[in-house]
C-alpha cells in the first residue's frame, strides 16, 4: 500500500509555513510576506530584524512548538485509550500543570522554577488521573473521561483558592497563565525539538499504534507487545503535554479539535495522522495567537479564550454523535 | 507447521476449582471443536491458548517451546485468532482493516506493499466481502463483519486458526462456506480450533472435539468418539434426539 503519506504532509508544512509569514508580518506595525522572507534571509533594516526576529518569531515558533505538541499528546491518548474526546485539557491534565505552576509564582518564584514546578504538576496529574481510572481493570473510556473531569474541577477548585488568597500584585500574571498564552514564552526551540524527535519516533510505531487502536486484545493477537508499547505512549504524551503548558499555560482543546478534523480527512493511519498533527496543530495556534493579537488591538486576548471558542463545540458536536 | 500443545493446563476461571487439567495436542491438519455450554470457559480456553491469558496452571507449548519464552510477534506469525467480540473505536475501512493482518509480518519502518494489498483483497474476495473493500467497517452488518474478521486472520496467513464462534451472525450459506474454508486450510497442513455453539456444525466438520463442563470437566478425543448422547446431554442439560443425515449425525433438542 504505496499511500501517498508525502502529498498531504507537504501540504499542510506549506500551510505552516504561510502561517507563520502571516503571523510574523501582522502587529502593530505589519511587515509585507515578501518583506518576511527577505529578513529571515538576512536582508531588511535593522528595525524589521529587531521586529521580526527579535520580537515576533520567537513568539509564533512558540505557538507552533505548543500548537503541535498538544495536538500530537491528543492523538497519542485517543490512541491509546481508543476514544476520541480524550484530551490533555478535558483530562485534567493542564489543571495539574497550572497548580504547579501558580504555586510557585505564589511563593514568589519565577522563570524555570515556574516552568518546573508546571511540568511536575502535569505528570503528577497524569498519574493521578491514569492511576484513578485504571484501577484494577483497564482504562474504560468513560471511567477514564469521568475521573478526568472530575479530577480537573478538583484542580479549578484549588486554583481559585489559591488566586483568592494571593496578593494583588501576582494576579495578572497568574491570571494570564491561567488562560493560556505564549507570549511570555522563552525559547521556543527546545519544544521544536522535542516535536520534531517525537514525530521521528512515532513513525516506526505507527502501525504498532494503528493496530492498538483495535483493542489491545486483537494488537496482543497480531504480535504488538501491548504494555510497554501503552507505557511509552503515556510517557511521550505525559512529556508532551508537560512541555507545552509549561510553555504555554493551558491551551485547551487543541489536542481534541486537530486530530479529529484530520481523521475526518485523512483517516486513522497513526504514520500519517502523528506528524500531521504536529503541523496543523502548529499552525492552528499560529492562526489563533495571531487573531488574539489583532482581535482588540492594541490590547491583546489570550489565545486559550480563542481555542476554546473553537474546542468546546466540537467536543459537544463529538459528544452529541458519539450518544 | 507446528503442533499446539497443552501441557497440565487448567483455565483461569474465577471462583471455580481446578478441574482436570488438559493435555491435547493440537496437530497440523486437524479441526478441532470445542463445544460447552455458557460461561464453561470456551472463549478463556482459546485466549489461554493464544497466550492472551495466563493459565492456572500448566503451560501451552508451540512446537517444542512455551509460548512464555516466545516473543508476541514470533507467536502472531503461527497464531492466528478470530475474537468473538471487537472494538472499533475509530473508523476504517474494510481493507485497513484487513491489512492489519500483515502486521506480525512487516519490520517497523516497513509500509504495506503491493503484495500485502493483494494478499488482502484475495481474503476479502474469498470471503465475499471483496466487494465492500472502500466501506468503513462500522456501516456493516453483523455477519460481514465476522466475515471480514476472518479475512484478516486469512491475510495473517497463520499455522494454526484459533476461532472464537466463527459462524456468529453468519446466514446458512456463509457458515458453511466458513467451515468449507477452514477445511481447506486444515487439508493444506494448517489447524484448526474453534469454540462453535452449533453442535451439529461441530459434529458435521470437525475431526476432534473438546467438551467443557461448566464444573471444569472436560474430554476431547476424536469427534466420533466424542459425539456420545448422553455425554452431549449431560454438557447441555438438554435432552436430545439423535437422527443421522449425509453420513453425520444431528442432533435436535427435545422439546420440553
Amino acid at each position: 500500500m504505496s499511500r501517498p503519506l508525502l502529498k498531504p504532509l507537504l501540504i499542510l508544512a506549506l500551510a505552516s509555513l504561510a502561517a507563520m509569514v502571516l503571523s510574523v508580518g501582522t502587529g502593530s506595525v505589519s511587515v509585507a510576506p515578501g518583506q518576511v522572507l527577505a529578513v529571515l534571509l538576512g536582508e531588511g533594516s535593522n528595525l524589521e530584524q529587531t521586529l521580526v526576529l527579535e520580537l515576533r518569531l520567537p513568539r509564533t515558533l512558540s505557538a507552533f512548538a505548543t500548537g503541535g505538541l498538544l495536538a500530537v499528546a491528543g492523538a497519542l491518548m485517543q490512541v491509546l485509550l481508543r476514544n476520541p474526546l480524550a484530551d490533555p485539557y478535558v483530562l485534567g491534565l493542564s489543571g495539574g500543570a497550572a497548580v504547579g505552576a501558580l504555586l510557585a509564582m505564589l511563593a514568589g518564584l519565577g522563570g524555570l522554577i515556574v516552568s518546573g514546578s508546571a511540568f511536575a504538576g502535569a505528570l503528577l496529574a497524569t498519574l493521578m488521573v491514569f492511576g484513578l481510572a485504571h484501577g484494577t481493570g483497564s482504562w474504560t473510556p468513560s471511567r477514564l473521561l469521568l475521573t478526568g473531569v472530575v479530577v480537573a474541577a478538583g484542580w479549578g477548585a484549588v486554583i481559585t483558592l489559591m488566586l483568592a488568597i494571593s496578593p494583588a500584585q501576582r494576579l495578572p500574571g497568574m491570571l494570564y497563565w491561567l488562560m493560556g498564552d505564549v507570549s511570555y514564552a522563552r525559547s521556543p526551540w527546545p519544544a521544536l525539538g522535542l516535536l520534531f524527535l517525537v514525530c521521528l519516533l512515532v513513525l516506526p510505531l505507527g502501525r504498532s499504534l494503528n493496530v492498538l487502536a483495535r483493542g489491545p486484545m486483537q494488537a496482543a493477537a497480531l504480535g504488538v507487545a501491548v504494555r510497554p508499547l501503552e507505557w511509552t505512549i503515556y510517557i511521550l504524551a505525559s512529556l508532551l503535554t508537560a512541555t507545552a503548558v509549561t510553555m504555554a499555560g493551558s491551551i485547551g482543546f487543541v489536542g481534541l479539535v486537530v486530530p479529529h478534523m484530520l481523521r475526518l480527512v485523512l483517516g486513522n493511519d497513526q504514520r500519517l495522522i502523528l506528524p500531521a498533527c504536529a503541523l496543523a496543530g502548529g499552525t492552528l495556534l499560529v492562526l489563533a495567537d495571531t487573531l488574539a493579537r489583532v482581535v482588540i488591538a492594541p490590547e491583546q486576548l489570550p489565545v486559550g479564550v480563542i481555542t476554546a471558542l473553537l474546542g468546546v463545540p466540537t467536543f459537544l458536536y463529538l459528544l452529541y454523535r458519539s450518544r | 507447521m507446528n503442533p499446539l500443545r497443552a501441557k497440565e493446563l487448567v483455565i483461569d476461571i474465577p471462583g471455580r476449582g481446578d478441574g482436570q487439567p488438559l493435555n491435547f495436542s493440537v496437530e497440523p491438519g486437524q479441526m478441532w471443536g470445542v463445544l460447552g455450554p455458557n460461561g464453561a470457559g470456551k472463549t478463556t480456553l482459546l485466549h489461554t491458548l493464544a497466550g492472551l491469558r495466563v493459565p492456572r496452571h500448566g503451560a501451552v507449548h508451540l512446537g517444542e517451546q512455551s509460548l512464555t519464552e516466545l516473543r508476541r510477534r514470533r507467536i502472531s506469525q503461527h497464531l492466528g485468532l478470530v475474537f468473538q467480540e471487537r472494538q472499533d473505536g475509530f473508523p476504517a475501512t474494510v481493507l485497513e482493516t484487513a491489512l492489519i493482518g500483515r502486521h506480525p509480518w512487516l519490520s517497523p519502518w516497513q509500509m504495506e506493499s503491493g503484495d500485502d494489498e493483494r494478499l488482502a483483497r484475495q481474503a476479502l474476495e474469498q470471503l465475499d466481502v471483496g466487494h465492500l473493500s472502500d466501506r468503513l467497517v462500522n456501516t456493516l452488518s453483523g455477519g460481514e463483519r465476522q466475515r471480514v474478521a476472518i479475512a484478516t486472520v486469512l491475510t495473517q496467513a497463520p499455522d494454526i486458526w484459533l476461532l472464537d464462534e466463527p459462524s456468529n451472525h453468519l446466514d446458512l450459506h456463509h457458515q458453511v462456506s466458513v467451515l468449507e474454508l477452514l477445511t481447506d486450510q486444515a487439508r493444506g497442513g494448517r489447524s484448526v480450533f474453534m469454540c462453535l455453539h452449533d453442535l451439529n456444525l461441530a459434529a458435521r466438520w470437525c475431526d476432534h472435539l473438546l467438551l467443557l463442563y461448566p464444573n471444569g470437566d472436560v474430554c476431547w478425543g476424536p469427534a466420533e468418539r466424542m459425539l456420545v448422547p448422553t455425554a452431549l446431554e449431560r454438557l447441555y442439560g438438554q435432552k436430545l434426539i439423535t437422527v443421522e443425515a449425509d453420513g453425520a449425525p444431528v442432533f435436535v433438542p427435545v422439546r420440553s
